[in-house]
């Protein structure tokens, strides 16, 4: 067993570029997720069944199912539907969204719940209206119940982006196993990368601590 | 050709590629080494998670910093990155040889599987990443039983190792069905991830029937529908136990960690 660290260093502007790819899309996919899972979590505790059902389905069918299909799903499905072929970051990005808005729909969903119903009563007695309501008093108090679980949620979401290797992004894993391949240094990479996500999940979940042990349980 | 003609698709569907010999044979070869996998796969989880979860929880420290790391690594880097580690860079590190040699050239057929190594690193990746998981959920199920009750067992004359054996185990593990569930749900849909390592499962048999006739949208369309309902019967079989073992007066869905 002979390693050659080297690689790390002579690779370095590739492994990189990987990161930066997989942080591009971490962090866009975080974003546009969450924003998609607080519409479809309200949804779902919507008093219309029109709003409620179909949330409903788009949530538990999306947690039924693995990553890699829904990637595929829009992979093969996507050039359908616009008529041309998308490249791969778009239609990685997509799947992302899509994915991870379910199970960040459910964390919100849990949020609003946490929030006691004597609390909604007081505020609306006190003269405001529903919106007011939701956006004074229920949300702020949801959203701090729902940081812990919103965070472990993103780090999964970050590892979950090595996926999208499967229909060739070139992201930080992608560009591991070209490197691997050519020079034939399977054990320096591949140990190489595991840290790199590592660091980043364990620095995230540092943040996560420290953000609940601030804000402590509404 | 109806459906996409309603929607207006320029795609023709061939729904008859999913039962024409032998691309229907493949696909059941592919759920039965899904369930396969994810079962013996499951049972290393469990194993592995118990010890971890003992180790954690016991005053012994530097066992309980080795399975601190042990948890924490695994739980933290993809399992991408883990499988392609077990598959491409564990070959790498063995001594040139014989061991080598056999791993590479294993391939033996067995009544339930073609045993290869492509199976073993799967097994392995799959194995270790839940173990870390459900190693975390044991941890803080035996963390959630109050003090008192490990106090009472010890002045009660019971060996640390019988406290563990009759007190902590048997509660910790009835108090944790719920995120346990969402664990073995889990592992069924992580181990679409054998594919990248060409294991021979579901999501494998989709890509080969795709390969061969092009309908990638009917294959897939039909690999989530089995994934669905795999999801769907694991679900009510578990809320059935989740029922059955609640310990009365705890409330017994707790908060579970995705």
């Amino acid at each position: 067993m002979d390693l050659d660290w080297t690689i790390i260093v002579r690779n370095w502007p590739v492994l990189l570029s990987g990161f930066i790819n997989t942080l591009k899309l971490a962090v866009l996919a975080i974003g546009a997720s969450f924003v998609l899972g607080v519409v479809a979590g309200a949804l779902r505790l919507s008093r219309s069944p029109y709003l409620h059902y179909p949330a409903v389905l788009y949530i538990e069918i999306i947690r039924g199912v693995p990553l890699i299909m829904v990637i595929f799903w829009f992979y093969f499905l996507a050039p359908i539907l616009a008529g041309r072929p998308l490249d791969n970051f778009t239609s990685a990005l997509i799947a992302f969204i899509v994915f991870e808005a379910a199970y960040l729909a459910e964390i919100v969903r849990a949020g609003i719940q946490s929030v006691p119903l004597g609390q909604v009563q007081a505020a609306i007695s006190t003269g405001l209206t529903h919106p007011q309501a939701m956006r004074h008093v229920i949300l702020p108090q949801a959203i701090r119940n729902m940081i812990p679980a919103l965070v472990t949620r993103f780090i999964v979401l970050f590892m979950d982006t090595s996926l999208a290797y499967i229909i060739g992004y070139r992201e930080l894993t992608r560009v591991a196993r070209i490197i691997a391949e050519r020079e034939f240094r399977a054990f320096e990479v591949y140990t190489f990368i595991a840290i790199v996500y590592f660091v980043c999940t364990y620095a995230m979940s540092l943040v996560a601590q420290r953000l609940e042990r601030r804000l402590g349980p509404a | 050709m109806l459906l996409a003609g309603f929607l207006g698709l320029q795609y023709d569907f061939r729904w008859s590629v999913l039962w024409e010999s032998p691309f229907g044979y493949w696909l059941l070869q592919g759920v039965k080494n899904t369930i396969i996998l994810s079962l013996l796969a499951w049972v290393i989880a469990l194993v592995l998670g118990i010890a971890l979860g003992i180790l954690r929880t016991a005053p012994w420290r530097v066992p309980r910093a080795v399975a601190t790391a042990y948890v924490e690594f695994f739980r933290n880097t993809p399992l991408l990155v883990q499988l392609f580690f077990w598959y491409f860079a564990v070959p790498q590190i063995l001594p040139a040889g014989p061991i080598r040699d056999a791993v590479n050239s294993l391939n033996v057929d067995t009544p339930l599987l073609t045993l290869n190594y492509e199976f073993l690193a799967a097994l392995a990746g799959l194995g270790v990443y839940t173990s870390a998981r459900v190693g975390e959920t044991i941890r803080a199920g035996i963390q959630s039983i109050p003090r008192q009750q490990t106090e009472a067992a010890l002045s009660s004359g019971l060996s640390l190792v019988q406290v563990y054996r009759h007190v902590l185990i048997p509660v910790g593990l009835r108090i944790v069905i719920p995120p346990m569930a969402t664990e073995f749900l889990s592992i069924f849909k992580n181990s679409s991830l054998a594919v990248t390592i060409g294991f021979a499962e579901i999501t494998f048999q989709t890509q080969q029937v795709n390969s061969y006739t092009f309908k990638g949208l009917e294959a897939v369309t039909a690999a989530t529908l089995i994934y669905l309902a795999i999801s769907l019967t694991i679900a009510a079989f578990m809320s059935r136990m989740e029922r059955q073992y609640a310990i009365p007066g705890l409330i017994a869905r707790g908060a579970t960690r995705e």
